[in-house]
């Protein structure tokens, strides 16, 4: 990649790069452009008034776009030209800027409050003008930082490749689909059907989706072709059991789970979630008691499930899986976007357990041990048991287990379990009650758990932030740790 | 020449095949649907709203035929690739600089994490469009299994070529079985399955043993990920995606407002 390669030698590659890439963002506005001038849907924005002539010039959608196409042909021309990639940089203060914000407390608080301001105001978000100015400034951001060249390492190692495209497509689809459900929400106040249903005319399947299907595998092969020659597949040197790399990591669709191990034990962020992901993805028609919103697009009319599916699925499996792939280096350090990956950082970890922080800061005591059989009375003791010695032996681990669950770790055990078991019926007679009523009890119940479990992330997330705390229940001796 | 295509198309043997005229008229487009075996997972007619692209995305089809190309691509791979310690990264190498169809392990590799995608954004527009409400619960369940199939058919396929991403990821993705409770050496409970004072829950018999085949990532697991990958989950995907279009058909097709 980058190793070994002068400043110079980088810009170089760099703008073989940028050219093309410029290129194809300007064909892209001009290709907008004619559609839309060709399929008369020019809008007019404002209109320039000529001086001294007293007419005005209409600058409408497409002339916006072709100053587009013609702002990416000279970014083309300068960044394209050999070495040109280096007057294209962001300056350096704001890469510092981004570097900072980009931390996993400022990650997360801005993806959040992004993902906000775009549901609360969608309304405006969605209107094609808007959202091809969002388009053309993700592409210009990527352009314009693919000549840092620590962003360019992260960025175009292959098995990164895909994250990038990932981004780009839920970016897309995101605005496909809420720009449709937008527009059926409109229609819905109204008084007015769907729009999937003015359009319920049938259609024989041959022709119309069998050349649909045709004309989609012949792109999709050419595209793949064209991918496959212009981007060769990642392969590394050959594997070595003692070379162990640093960072390593799991497959790019895993690294939300992995980014997880953070803030959980590996029992629960690499089996119990992935099982209950799997296990909730399966149990949504189950509970989802609404019959409104069946074949079409909207987002009113199923407000709850749909800020809970997007909560899930844009908040936390896909930012964490941007964070923990292009955000996260050597040792599972953060890094920014525009920060060298230096295996040597070293950041403090000062995490507390819950147990310590109670016994020791609060009540500035000792942690208390585990309680055995053979601290009862030395009778007990397994290895002197008579009849059915082996019961011993199995009832041995668990009282000690319990001792610790109930003695030194009882604030958190008893935060947890108050979580987990107060917390639904609580949910039930309040904010809930109304899905109570309509799911009865054992609905209920999976949803409230499934929710929990899923809320208990951003939780831990926000416990360790503020308080540095590692767990809430640590008991290391059983392997459980939450 | 027009009368070469006549002689052809009037042949017994073009007749034998294709049991009706070319599908210019309506009466031969309703026919070819029903006597093509390819065509005749579809209906022979559909609301244009459900092939509209804006509304369907394509994503659940693109997903099926990324499926058909990594099972062609993977096939045709399979005859220059062995899966031991000695010979896997090898042979990936000389697919890249010495056969002539080395191409086809990047397009397998790229089509992996395509398929990936796809599969993503196809439930994420069943979801956004309530698709899976009455009466396709069942199959929003089926399709969720499908998922996890994709994603296994790509971790075992990672391993494959042997290389240094290969091995950690599978190392890093496989040591979290290390903590599955009861069943994993290192996970809580752990200690609770014993019999006679020996632990039955040891690194030579947990859950991840039995996912690698071995304490480590060796030989055994290439063996093991191989055959998953190539035979037994693929095996399981087929026999998914069957159920899956012919659930599509049973409830009702494409959705749509009532």
């Amino acid at each position: 990649m980058t190793h070994g390669l002068t400043d110079a030698q980088f810009f170089d590659m760099v703008s073989r790069f940028l050219g093309p890439y410029y290129i194809a963002l300007a064909l892209m506005n001009g290709l907008a452009a004619l559609y839309l001038w060709r399929s008369d849907q020019t809008k007019t924005w404002f209109r320039l008034p000529i001086p001294l002539t007293g007419k005005s010039l209409p600058i409408t959608n497409v002339i916006g776009w072709l100053v587009f196409a013609l702002l990416f042909t000279i970014l083309a021309g300068i960044g394209g030209k050999s070495g040109g990639a280096q007057l294209l940089e962001l300056p350096e203060s704001w890469r510092e800027a981004i570097n900072t914000y980009t931390d996993p407390i400022w990650y997360s608080v801005i993806t959040t409050v992004g993902l906000v301001v775009v549901y609360v105001f969608r309304g405006f978000f969605v209107k094609p003008a808007v959202a091809w100015i969002i388009w053309n400034l993700m592409w210009l951001f990527l352009g314009l930082s693919m000549t840092d060249s620590d962003f360019f390492e992260i960025v175009a190692k292959p098995d990164n490749v895909p994250i990038v495209m990932l981004v780009f497509l839920l970016a897309f689809f995101t605005w496909l689909g809420t720009y449709q459900a937008v527009i059926n929400d409109r229609r819905k106040e109204n008084g007015e059907p769907p729009m999937e249903k003015v359009n319920d005319e049938k259609v024989l399947v041959w022709p119309d989706l069998v050349y649909t299907e045709l004309i989609c595998m012949i792109a999709l092969t050419a595209f793949l072709i064209f991918w496959a020659i212009a981007l060769p597949a990642p392969l590394e040197e050959a594997a070595s059991s003692v070379k162990t790399p640093n960072p390593s990591k799991a497959p790019w669709y895993f690294l939300g789970l992995q980014e997880m191990l953070v803030y959980y034990d590996p029992w629960m962020a690499g089996v119990v979630l992935p099982s209950l992901i799997v296990a909730g993805l399966m149990a949504v028609p189950y509970i989802d008691f609404n019959k409104a919103g069946n074949g079409y697009y909207t987002i009113k009319e199923r407000q709850f499930s749909y800020i809970v599916f997007q909560f899930g699925f844009l908040e936390m499996w896909v930012t964490l899986i941007v964070l923990g792939t292009l955000l996260r280096g050597p040792n599972w350090n953060f890094f920014g976007p525009y920060e060298h990956w230096d295996a040597h950082k070293v950041e403090a970890l000062n995490n507390v357990n819950l147990s310590e922080f109670f016994w020791e800061k609060m009540l500035g005591r000792s942690l208390p041990g585990t309680l055995a059989l053979a601290d009862i009375s030395p009778s007990l003791d397994p290895s002197n048991w008579v009849i059915v010695p082996w019961l011993g032996r199995i009832v041995d681990p668990f009282l000690q287990f319990f001792s610790l669950l109930f003695g030194r770790e009882l604030p958190g055990t008893l935060l947890v379990l108050g979580y987990f078991i107060a917390l639904p019926p609580i949910m039930a007679l309040t904010v809930f009650r109304k899905f109570y009523e309509r799911m009865g009890f054992i609905r209920f119940m999976v949803m409230a758990n499934l929710l929990l479990f899923m809320g208990s992330l951003p939780i831990k997330m926000l416990l360790r932030w503020i308080f540095d705390l590692k767990y809430l229940i640590a008991i290391p001796e059983y392997f459980f740790n939450f | 020449m027009a009368d070469l295509g006549e002689i052809i198309r009037e042949s017994q043997i073009w007749k034998s095949v294709f049991r009706h005229p070319m599908p210019v008229d309506r009466r031969n487009r309703i026919v070819v649907m029903l006597t093509n075996f390819f065509l005749h997972l579809h209906p022979v007619s559909i609301k244009k709203q459900g092939i509209a692209l804006s509304y369907t995305w394509c994503m659940g089809g693109v997903t099926f035929f990324l499926f058909l190309v990594e099972t062609v691509t993977g096939v045709l791979l399979m005859f220059y690739y062995r899966p031991t310690v000695e010979w896997a990264y090898t042979d990936i190498q000389m697919l890249r600089d010495v056969h002539s169809l080395g191409i086809l392990r990047e397009i397998h590799r790229w089509g992996a994490h395509a398929m990936v995608i796809t599969v993503w954004l196809h439930m994420y527009r069943v979801f956004l469009t309530g698709s899976y409400k009455p009466p396709r619960e069942f199959n929003w369940v089926v399709g969720v299994f499908l998922l996890l199939l994709t994603l296994l058919l790509s971790f075992t396929g990672y391993l494959l070529p042997w290389d240094q991403l290969a091995v950690w990821a599978i190392t890093v993705g496989s040591n979290m079985a290390r903590a599955t409770p009861i069943l994993g050496h290192e996970g809580p409970g752990q200690q609770l399955l014993t019999l006679g004072g020996v632990d039955m829950i040891t690194n030579a018999s947990d859950a991840r043993f039995a996912l690698l085949g071995a304490r480590e990532v060796g030989e055994e697991t290439l063996n093991r990920f191989y055959i998953l990958h190539c035979i037994a989950i693929p095996l399981g995907v087929a026999l998914l995606l069957a159920i899956h279009f012919w659930r599509v058909r049973k409830d009702g097709g494409i959705s749509g407002p009532m």
